[in-house]
């Protein structure tokens, strides 16, 4: 038998309750080739400190629970492989341009805000009785919005987009995401109230096409491009209120 | 009452710290140089108004060889933010779809780049021709 | 248009006339330049290319310079668009006192 290998976990440690500000714990971890970053840290609290605190569920990369920083890159914790980063030590950090809740937790209220804000279900374009049947829809039509419902909530865009860091009231990569998923859907009549929010202070003009969002994403939702396509359907709305015959009135 | 004390990390130096933020940083840098490109011009225009010694003023500036490694500088600048510029299309650019078919990002970034040779090609033609 | 023409009106105005490389050496004399400046299609040309390449540079130093830390406010609107605005004002006058 080959003998044990060990890898050196860097943590970020933040104890409301006795710690000032955040500091750094670095912990010895056996390990072998099969254990992901989050059976790591579960190792650590196991059997080092049982204070350490970090939020996972479903160890297969579909919850969305257990982003950390990791060498300071957003990643999901359960798929990425401690075997990848060894003999080199590995640092741990909660997700970035979140406040610290404890530990790896962060606080997500601000998040959970904005996904309720771009109402984020379809709004049906008129009433529907049961009597009249379901909504038919082409392979088309899903095929405009599908790769937006790829997102499981794991919030490693907003920990990737400085602009997130800069204004914290901004939107952000994963509810503009799923805001045009919803607009994108041909049952869905929305389209108005969302593009309002869009199109304001808080919304798709925040976005300088950084990109490292849809670059971090796990399920490809590409939300950068969703931010940007929204940017310009923003400016669109913008200049045809003066070329309507309504003259803009909403 | 409640214990919680959420801390907010400080965003200074948040460029430095990531390889990709660097990059971009660069990028989002070389806008120095197109408005430093746009000042050179407008100065131009200036001596090209004052008359034909202002003019020829101008032209002999332009020989000295600060002003050549300072253009080669701003080439080699403008070129990268072209490079960037159309790297970012598929990020920046609504899915293109042809006969119901989307087509792939690489492509677009191609075809872009077709262009800019285009739009080289076709300008000096033309000051060739006017030349 | 500063990706699409930029590099190359670089290499023209910046490198191939003053050095003589690949192009004439007078391709831009006062009488030709003048007389493109004094063309409804040149001086159009000539104040676009001003025109978009500092208002984009304008609005890209703005925002970076907020993600730098130094936050938006009337000094940077100033350094920035009000640079902007003043190149573009230069830019015409000199282009409209050249006649047509």
């Amino acid at each position: 038998m080959s003998e044990q290998k060990i890898i050196e976990i860097e943590v970020l440690r933040y104890l409301p309750e006795s710690d000032e500000k955040p500091r750094s714990e670095i912990y010895k971890v056996p390990f072998t080739d099969d254990m992901s970053v989050l059976q790591g840290v579960q190792y650590v609290k196991d059997n080092f400190d049982g204070s350490l605190t970090f939020r996972w569920s479903c160890r297969m990369a579909i919850c969305g629970s257990c982003g950390m920083m990791i060498n300071g890159i957003p990643k999901l914790a359960c798929e990425t492989f401690i075997r990848d980063y060894y003999p080199k030590r590995i640092t741990v950090e909660a997700l970035a341009n979140f406040p610290i809740e404890k530990d790896m937790v962060v606080d997500l209220s601000g998040f959970i805000e904005k996904l309720e804000a771009i109402q984020p279900y379809i709004i049906p374009k008129e009433p529907r009785t049961v009597e009249e049947g379901e909504h038919i829809q082409t392979p088309a039509q899903f095929a405009e919005y599908i790769q937006f419902t790829s997102c499981i909530n794991c919030t490693l865009c907003y920990a990737a987009c400085p602009q997130v860091g800069l204004n914290p009231d901004f939107i952000g990569p994963g509810a503009l995401a799923l805001l045009h998923r919803y607009n994108m859907d041909s049952r869905d009549g929305g389209q108005t109230q969302r593009m309002e929010l869009a199109a304001s202070e808080e919304g798709v003009y925040n976005c300088s096409a950084v990109g490292y969002c849809s670059e971090v994403c796990p399920k490809k939702v590409d939300p950068g491009n969703a931010v940007n396509i929204n940017k310009i359907n923003a400016a669109k709305d913008y200049f045809l209120r003066f070329l309507s015959p309504k003259g803009g009135a909403k | 009452m409640s214990k919680r004390r959420p801390y907010v990390r400080p965003m200074d130096g948040w460029w430095k710290k990531n390889p990709y933020y660097v990059e971009y940083m660069v990028h989002e840098g070389t806008a120095l140089f197109v408005a430093a490109y746009a000042i050179v011009l407008t100065f131009g225009l200036v001596r090209l108004s004052q008359g034909e010694a202002a003019w020829n003023g101008w032209l002999e500036a332009m020989k000295s060889p600060l002003s050549i490694i300072f253009h080669l500088v701003l080439l080699a600048a403008i070129v990268y933010h072209a490079f960037t510029w159309f790297k970012l299309f598929p990020l920046t650019t609504p899915p293109v779809v042809l006969n119901g078919k989307k087509v792939e990002p690489e492509l677009i970034v191609r075809g872009g780049w077709a262009a800019a040779i285009g739009a080289t090609v076709v300008s000096f033609v033309i000051v060739w021709g006017l030349a | 248009m500063a990706a699409l023409f930029g590099p190359i009106m670089v290499f023209i105005t910046g490198i191939a006339v003053p050095l003589g490389l690949l192009l004439p050496a007078d391709a831009m004399s006062y009488p030709k330049m003048l007389a493109f400046a004094q063309n409804f299609i040149g001086k159009g040309f000539i104040f676009v290319a001003v025109f978009l390449f500092i208002w984009h540079a304008g609005h890209r130093i703005f925002h970076s310079l907020h993600e730098v830390g130094i936050h938006q406010g009337i000094g940077s609107k100033l350094l920035t668009y009000g640079v902007a605005a003043v190149v573009t004002v230069i830019a015409a006058v000199a282009l409209l006192g050249l006649g047509f």
